[in-house]
């Protein structure tokens, strides 16, 4: 598989990794709070956009890994993105052929999902956070879409 | 290449496999978290996870510690000069009251002994850098570089120069998670100096406030107070500095007054803390006239 397809789990891996290190980067707290989920978005990027190396065990491991690096219930950012990564796999032809204003709009009704699902389950565990700045991220990540986009698609171009 | 490249895979993703794989994962995913949060019955996995992840966690921060320490090395001399000089004064000021501290202690432990109750002081300390990594914008919670090779345990009260900090939630081989004394799920049983009132203080989720909701109208608060850690609970010791009264709102249509205290602890700015160590075995609420007995719902034992 990996020999056909223009990169491989190196760099899958790497990608991965570099989101997860995004997400824990100590940032001033105005600008932590618009912080973008890069792990949903990094997952999602793959399931629509790269050849069809990953898919939920992919979302899964890379969820389990962002709830061991948060320090948070283990299992909930990993349910959430198999969550999203089903959705956007079921919708990919769809997603891959609409205008980038539009694409990036099905990213924000994702992150939400995600967000939404996280919400949820921080409430059924006993430690909710109301906050109503935790959804700025929401469209903060899909405003960061195009971004993401263009920037993985120059790394994965790159022998 | 373009990610359109064509291939002889098929057009169409999922079906009834995809499916199947997402239901499974989602069950393990609701079986780990209710593994997980039904205390100890991941305990071993979370330890070895957190000595996985935290090489990883330790290198996002080492860049930036890194340049601090570099910068901290090329300061100039002047700085470093005019700072050896406040800390030479600082050092004069404390050793004249240490002398007094000393003594002091000394009559402390003799009326102590007198009345038959235990003193409850600082036994031992281990100090603890904090790793740079933000966890959660919406929980005041730290990394700190300590875990239980280093003895630390959870339920350990954290200090730093200036007051409490706050407790160790979780712990692995070779770092520890500490809740701030300002999130929102902390609460820390405290007195006021001056009156010897106690109530409890809460979090509030912005680390420069904390609030005290359960004090009557008629309470004898005023802005300025000290509040103090009353070592109720057990996880506190007792009589060290938690915060200073900032504002008491009086609505007396209201049954309770609106009171908020600033953490003396610098908790955003600490670049490290004090774990402590205490004998905390005798937890007996000494009768004073004073200390009129305030509400004390939930847990008086403070977080978690």
């Amino acid at each position: 598989m990996a020999g056909r397809s223009s990169f491989g789990w190196p760099r899958i891996i790497a990608l991965t990794l570099a989101a997860l290190v995004a997400t824990v980067l100590p940032l001033p707290d105005w600008l932590e709070i618009l912080r973008p989920d890069f792990v949903a978005l990094t997952v999602l990027w793959f399931c629509l956009l790269s050849p069809r190396m990953t898919g939920l065990f992919h979302a899964w491991g890379a969820g389990l890994a962002l709830d061991a690096f948060r320090g948070v219930l283990l299992g909930q950012h990993a349910l959430a993105l198999i969550v999203i990564t089903y959705v956007a796999t079921k919708l990919r032809l769809q997603i891959r052929a609409f205008p980038p204003l539009q694409q990036t709009a099905v990213i924000l009704a994702l992150l939400w999902i995600n967000e939404f699902l996280l919400f949820w389950i921080d409430g059924v565990s006993g430690h909710p956070i109301t906050d109503w700045r935790r959804w700025l991220a929401v469209p903060a990540g899909a405003a960061c879409w195009p971004l993401i986009t263009s920037l993985y698609a120059r790394v994965a171009a790159r022998r | 290449m373009t990610p359109h490249e064509p291939d002889a895979r098929p057009l169409l993703l999922g079906g009834p496999a995809m499916g199947l794989r997402l239901i499974v994962l989602a069950i393990l995913s609701l079986g780990l978290m209710v593994a997980d949060h039904r205390q100890n019955q991941l305990a071993v996995i979370r330890d070895w996870l957190s000595a996985v992840v935290y090489p990883a966690q330790w290198a996002v921060q080492a860049p930036i510690a890194v340049w601090n320490s570099a910068r901290e090395s090329l300061a100039s001399r002047a700085r470093i000069e005019s700072d050896n000089v406040r800390l030479a004064a600082d050092n004069f000021v404390l050793r004249l009251k240490q002398m007094r501290y000393e003594s002091l202690e000394q009559e402390n432990q003799r009326l102590r002994a007198a009345s038959a109750s235990s003193s409850r002081v600082v036994q031992r300390t281990l100090v603890a850098e904090i790793v740079r990594v933000d966890l959660d914008p919406f929980r005041q919670r730290v990394l700190v570089n300590k875990g239980s090779l280093n003895g630390v345990f959870r339920g350990q009260a954290a200090l730093d120069a200036n007051g409490i900090f706050g407790q160790v939630t979780r712990v692995g081989p070779l770092s520890a998670e500490v809740i701030l004394i300002s999130d929102p799920e902390h609460a820390i049983p405290v007195q006021v100096n001056r009156t010897g009132a106690r109530t409890i203080a809460l979090g509030t989720g912005s680390s420069g406030q904390l609030s005290l909701p359960y004090l009557p109208q008629n309470f004898d608060v005023v802005a300025g107070d000290l509040l103090v850690s009353s070592g109720l609970g057990g996880v506190y010791p007792p009589g060290y500095p938690v915060g200073r009264i900032t504002g008491v709102g009086r609505d007396p249509s209201q049954p309770l007054l609106a009171v908020a205290a600033e953490p003396l602890a610098a908790l955003d700015r600490d670049p490290e803390i004090l774990l402590v160590w205490f004998d905390s075995t005798v937890v007996e609420p000494e009768p004073t006239p004073a200390a009129k007995p305030a509400a004390t719902p939930g847990d008086a034992a403070g977080g978690d």
